[in-house]
């Protein structure tokens, strides 16, 4: 199907793009998830403001405080591309690689994988883990935000409608940190349907996963059995507790155990 | 809206509503029927082209958003590309719908990649469904491709 009649704005700066926002406003990054709700008149706004022309938000790099930032236009290719995220953020690179096709990740950005916020995205869990902090800017002002406060259900954020996500902070990895990112998809490429972000430094575990809810959940108690230092088995189980159905469960136990030996190899 | 587009090095130039999608741009407006429009929703990847080189779904972008670059479509390769002769050789089509967006999205890929195992053949042939052969003969003429020396893209049409 073709999409519904909208308004078209191709801002070239952040300030023009927050300007135009509001109500009944969809914001164009990628397009990769909001095109087809767009062909299927799932979504019909009345203005789409494109920001692929905001030369300001494509970017991925270093920060002077050590962390990782990505611009809201900076694609999915560029993040799995990167040399900097490949030596520094290796867990970011694994789940980037387990987004769509080359196809997609060519137009796909970091950013509108977050702030599309499916459940079963692998960006937002990986993000997740990695503790990443969120800048939202609006005409309003500018805030901050935690995974846990951005996050809200399937599809849905805490982002106003006046609000544009335009940059993630993903704080730099601990001395001798190490990770994995496993999932489960029927196919390749394919929506997954579960899978597991793990990070294990000597002071510090994180472990998120996919589909154990609607949004990415933190497996605390996983976290903590990491710490100090107990097996994948023990680890995996922990994380499964977290999921009901029996299927998802037992799938879960064996992606964060392969997460755990990825991340002691 | 007026959008200008480069296609194959040819310019392109129409008034579209901003809903108009790439894809349809591409057949409808510039008249080149080669790339095929199949699901429109971003899964089957018929419609599979090279957005400044790199392989995009033309049917999951704008034709406004294409204004001023430069794309490449299956009429650039030309019959006698190394691609489309293995292609031919190894069965690799039936129907054919499929295969303009399979070597559109080939093309980057054995460029990218020179020497592709078959386990990263069958990973860069996962963003495009074939209903006919199976896979097999597509996966064999990509191998064949890959041992042949493919011409610049830059250079056109063979």
């Amino acid at each position: 199907m073709k999409p519904a009649p909208f308004e078209y704005s191709a801002p070239e700066s952040v300030d023009e793009a927050l300007g135009l926002l509001g109500e009944d406003v969809k914001v164009l990054a990628g397009g990769q998830s909001l095109v087809p709700l767009l062909n299927f008149r799932l979504a019909r706004p009345e203005r789409i403001v494109d920001i692929n022309r905001i030369e300001e938000l494509a970017y991925i790099r270093e920060g002077e405080d050590g962390s990782l930032r990505i611009g809201a236009v900076a694609r999915q290719a560029e993040l799995e591309r990167s040399q900097l995220v490949a030596d520094r953020w290796p867990l970011l690179a694994s789940a980037v690689r387990l987004v769509g096709h080359p196809q997609i990740r060519s137009r796909g950005t970091v950013c509108g994988s977050v702030a599309h916020a499916d459940p079963t995205a692998e960006l937002p869990v990986a993000l997740t883990a990695l503790d990443a902090r969120f800048h939202v800017r609006s005409r309003a002002g500018a805030r901050t935000l935690s995974a846990a406060e951005l996050f809200a259900g399937p599809l849905t954020t805490t982002l106003a409608a006046d609000e544009l996500l335009t940059e993630i902070e993903v704080p730099p990895l601990p001395a001798d940190a190490r990770c994995g990112f496993c999932e489960h998809a029927r196919t390749h490429g394919d929506f997954a349907i579960a899978g597991a972000a793990l990070m294990h430094a000597p002071d510090r575990a994180a472990v998120a996963l996919l589909g154990a809810g609607w949004t990415p959940v933190r497996a605390t108690a996983a976290e903590r059995a990491l710490s100090s230092g107990a097996g994948a088995d023990e680890v995996a189980s922990l994380a499964a507790e977290l999921v009901e159905d029996e299927y998802r469960a037992a799938l879960m136990r064996a992606l964060v155990k392969r997460a755990a030996s990825e991340a002691s190899a | 809206m007026r959008v200008e587009v480069e296609i194959n090095g040819e310019r392109h130039a129409a008034d579209v509503e901003p809903r108009t999608l790439l894809s349809d741009f591409i057949r409808h407006h510039a008249g080149l029927t080669g790339t095929k429009v199949g699901c429109e929703h971003g899964v089957c990847g018929a419609c599979t082209v090279q957005l400044d080189g790199e392989p995009v779904r033309s049917c999951l972008m704008l034709a406004v958003q294409a204004n001023g670059r430069s794309l490449r479509t299956i009429e650039a390769l030309g019959a006698e590309h190394p691609l489309a002769r293995a292609f031919h050789e190894r069965h690799a089509l039936q129907c054919g719908f499929c295969t303009s967006g399979f070597l559109m999205s080939i093309e980057p890929f054995l460029r990218d990649h020179p020497d592709p195992s078959e386990a990263e053949i069958r990973e860069a042939l996962a963003g495009n469904l074939c209903r006919c052969t199976g896979y097999q003969g597509i996966v064999e003429a990509v191998e064949q491709a890959a041992r042949q020396d493919m011409p610049d893209p830059d250079e056109g049409a063979l």
